[in-house]
């Protein structure tokens, strides 16, 4: 079984509202997952669906080639975006309480505890209530908590929020850790560098319905417009703008470069970069060629307006 | 079912590690006793006596009035009206009792005026009338001549004694023990759902604010959840009352031992029966505990126990209903009070119609809703209901229990995950369709 989780055609209704209207997803496994898509376009609804906190209305969810099932908490990991804990419970005891609710014995979850108290430097809590910590060490523990019963998958809602760019940074090492380890990981959230950073898969849900999903440079393709940024030193701005426009769209744009040249942004069309590149290299001096390839903000931007 | 005994350890270990318990815990029963102890010394102690000037101008009655501990009554008919009247007002006397001079005893009967600037108590003028009326009438019989000691005997002293149709004596003022047992008991069940039920709703609010309830339910399903939070907390409740049944027992046994004072005589026994037990002979005592051992105390602490199951685990369900729908304590007031109605409603009906008429239709109705019966019924029991009422009542609560607990885990279900607006009864009903 080479996908983690299907998800067919799920339909979430709440009274009238459709939340979800027949989304699918194919999640491979040991991927890092992106699920995008804009405030209450339906993302909550279905990690609550995958989590089964609620039910669906109509579609089937396959988890690691079977269908979901109450024994399948303990394979899924689930960092919720509103984050939370027993405040005056302390975090050992917490930790130990939550971990034995997914299935994991008391030995087990106390051996896993302490591998990640060490692993994150917070030795010394064990004792302490939460109510004590800051919300930074409340959301170290919650991490804990999320990835205590080594689950095949895990998914993070915003999982970078709250955190320090230090401790950002540890949590998205631990995250890429895991991913090696063989586990598979679902991302949601807004911080679209960290999309672009992590994930090898997105999905892009708006308005309950499904709009793009693939590989990452797939979907980049699909995106492209074949466009490229073009820095020249010439001497004949004139003779050169005349060539290009004969064949090209051309479009003022900026990017950052030591020389003061002229700064394009150039549509190719049908023709491919070496025609164009003819063209440049008789008129001035190439400081600049690159294509431009669409950011996952852009492509973001473009579906999300466009529907 | 692990995952419920885990859910059932941890609510009862938060419950019970709280200092808030421990501190009731041990301090409540303290508490009523000093409070009890307060009461008993300011019943004990004497009231002011009060001076009560007497202005006979007939001189008939100044020498009937005997002095009590809280009246004295003194003869100053020789002084003059406005003298007395001026030392009502200096206050060394509470009031006067004037008794002009007329024609005939007949006149007097509504010419005799009692002067104070307080306004005395009806019992307290009943009193009064009572001496007065007495000495007028006895010399009403002296003035026609009539023999009065041949009218004394012929007075009668009616006192009615109670029987069962067993041919049985019984005592006078059971009726108030038997009540003041099941009203405790029914109280007791009272209170219990109020403090407790309670409990689960702030816990229920606790999970929602503390947003830790998404983790939790992405682990268990919400009805394991609530299961285990209401018996989780109900745990907690019967150790505190078990813990004050033990210190209330040692303290009655050190007590009794120590002091040699005999503890049969609760607070709860009403008056008259204290009364009788005072003054009548040793068999009415006698016949007062052998009484209340005929009382059907096995299936009193039997149906105690399962109303007591029933009806917390019944209201428990509505309290974690409500916790799951609101954000905060301040916005549950408007969905609690249908439900602390029909407690207080029941309770009620106990006191003032079951002690009247214990098998009326009234009283075996309230013992059959499901909603009143754990209150209603207890109060029934002492005084004998059929044990096929019992069953069907509990039979009724059992089951209306086993409706709520599954239409409150549906609101429980949708509300846990609800943010923000306080929702109306409308949104409640349609979450159950979700």
């Amino acid at each position: 079984m080479s996908n983690i989780l299907e998800v067919n055609k799920v339909v979430k209704r709440y009274g009238d509202y459709v939340a979800l209207n027949e989304v699918s997803l194919t999640v491979p496994k040991g991927s890092i997952y992106g699920l995008l898509g804009p405030n209450g376009a339906g993302k909550t609804s279905l990690i609550r669906i995958i989590n089964q906190i609620t039910i669906p209305d109509g579609g089937e969810i396959i988890l690691d080639g079977e269908k979901l099932h109450p024994n399948h908490v303990q394979y899924i990991g689930y960092l919720p975006e509103e984050r939370g804990l027993y405040k005056s419970m302390k975090v050992g005891e917490q930790c130990l309480y939550l971990a034995q609710l997914k299935g994991l014995s008391k030995a087990e979850a106390t051996k896993q505890l302490e591998y990640w108290f060490e692993r994150l430097e917070i030795k010394g809590w064990w004792n302490k209530k939460i109510q004590e910590l800051s919300k930074g060490m409340a959301q170290k523990v919650q991490f804990i908590v999320c990835v205590l019963h080594k689950p095949k998958l895990l998914i993070f809602d915003e999982p970078f929020s709250g955190f320090d760019p230090v401790n950002a940074n540890l949590i998205k090492d631990e995250i890429l850790e895991l991913q090696k380890q063989g586990a598979t990981i679902i991302f949601s959230t807004h911080r679209m560098e960290s999309v672009e950073e992590l994930c090898d898969h997105i999905a892009l849900i708006h308005k309950s319905n499904k709009l793009i999903e693939g590989r990452l440079n797939d979907v980049k393709k699909q995106y492209r417009t074949n466009s490229f940024e073009v820095g020249i030193l010439s001497d004949n701005v004139e003779g050169l703008m005349y060539d290009i426009t004969q064949k090209f769209t051309v479009g003022q744009t900026n990017f950052k470069s030591l020389n003061d040249e002229l700064k394009l942004e150039i549509q190719l069309g049908n023709a491919t970069p070496n025609e164009l590149l003819n063209v440049l290299v008789q008129r001035g001096q190439v400081t600049h060629f690159v294509e431009k390839i669409p950011s996952v903000n852009d492509i973001f931007i473009k579906t999300v307006s466009e529907k | 079912m692990s995952k419920l005994i885990l859910i059932i350890k941890r609510e009862f270990l938060a419950k019970v590690r709280n200092k808030a318990f421990i501190v009731m815990t041990f301090l409540s029963p303290l508490l009523f006793v000093a409070i009890a102890a307060f009461v008993g010394y300011l019943s004990s102690m004497k009231a002011d006596v009060k001076r009560i000037a007497i202005h006979d101008e007939t001189g008939l009655f100044a020498g009937e009035f005997k002095n009590s501990d809280e009246y004295h009554y003194l003869n100053l008919s020789t002084v003059d009206m406005k003298v007395l009247k001026d030392s009502i007002v200096k206050e060394s006397f509470e009031g006067v009792l004037f008794v002009p001079k007329t024609g005939d005893a007949k006149a007097l009967e509504n010419k005799i005026q009692y002067i104070s600037n307080d306004s005395p108590s009806l019992s307290f003028l009943d009193d009064l009338e009572t001496v007065i009326n007495k000495k007028i009438t006895s010399l009403n019989f002296q003035n026609a001549q009539l023999d009065t000691l041949a009218i004394k005997n012929a007075e009668a002293h009616v006192n009615i004694t109670v029987a069962k149709s067993s041919g049985e004596q019984t005592v006078k003022g059971l009726n108030e023990i038997k009540i003041g047992i099941g009203g405790a008991f029914g109280y007791l069940i009272m209170m219990f759902i109020i403090i407790y039920g309670n409990m689960v709703m702030r816990s229920v609010i606790e999970e929602k604010t503390n947003r830790i309830i998404e983790i939790i339910i992405s682990s268990v399903k919400p009805f394991q959840l609530m299961m285990g939070k209401i018996i989780g907390t109900s745990l907690a409740g019967i150790l505190q009352f078990f813990i004050w049944a033990i210190i209330g027992l040692s303290v009655m046994f050190a007590a009794s031992t120590l002091l040699g004072v005999n503890m049969g005589h609760s607070t709860a026994i009403p008056p008259e029966a204290m009364h009788a037990v005072q003054q009548g002979s040793n068999s009415a005592a006698q016949m007062y505990i052998s009484e209340l051992w005929t009382l059907p105390i096995a299936t009193l602490i039997i149906s105690f126990i399962i109303y007591f199951i029933g009806g917390y685990f019944l209201y428990s369900s509505f309290y974690a209903a409500i916790g799951a729908a609101v954000d905060n304590e301040t916005d549950s007031q408007q969905f609690l009070l249908p439900i602390i109605m029909p407690l207080i409603l029941g309770v009620y009906v106990g006191f003032f119609t079951v002690i009247n008429d214990p098998h009326g239709t009234v009283a075996t109705v309230f013992s059959m809703v499901p909603l009143t019966s754990p209150i209603v019924m207890l109060m029934r029991i002492p005084f004998g209901v059929p044990w096929w009422q019992i069953a069907l009542s509990v039979l009724i609560l059992f089951g209306t229990f086993f409706f709520v607990v599954w239409f409150a885990s549906k609101i429980y279900r949708v509300g846990i995950l609800m943010y923000g607006k306080k929702p109306t009864w409308k949104e409640l009903v349609r979450w159950v369709k979700y």
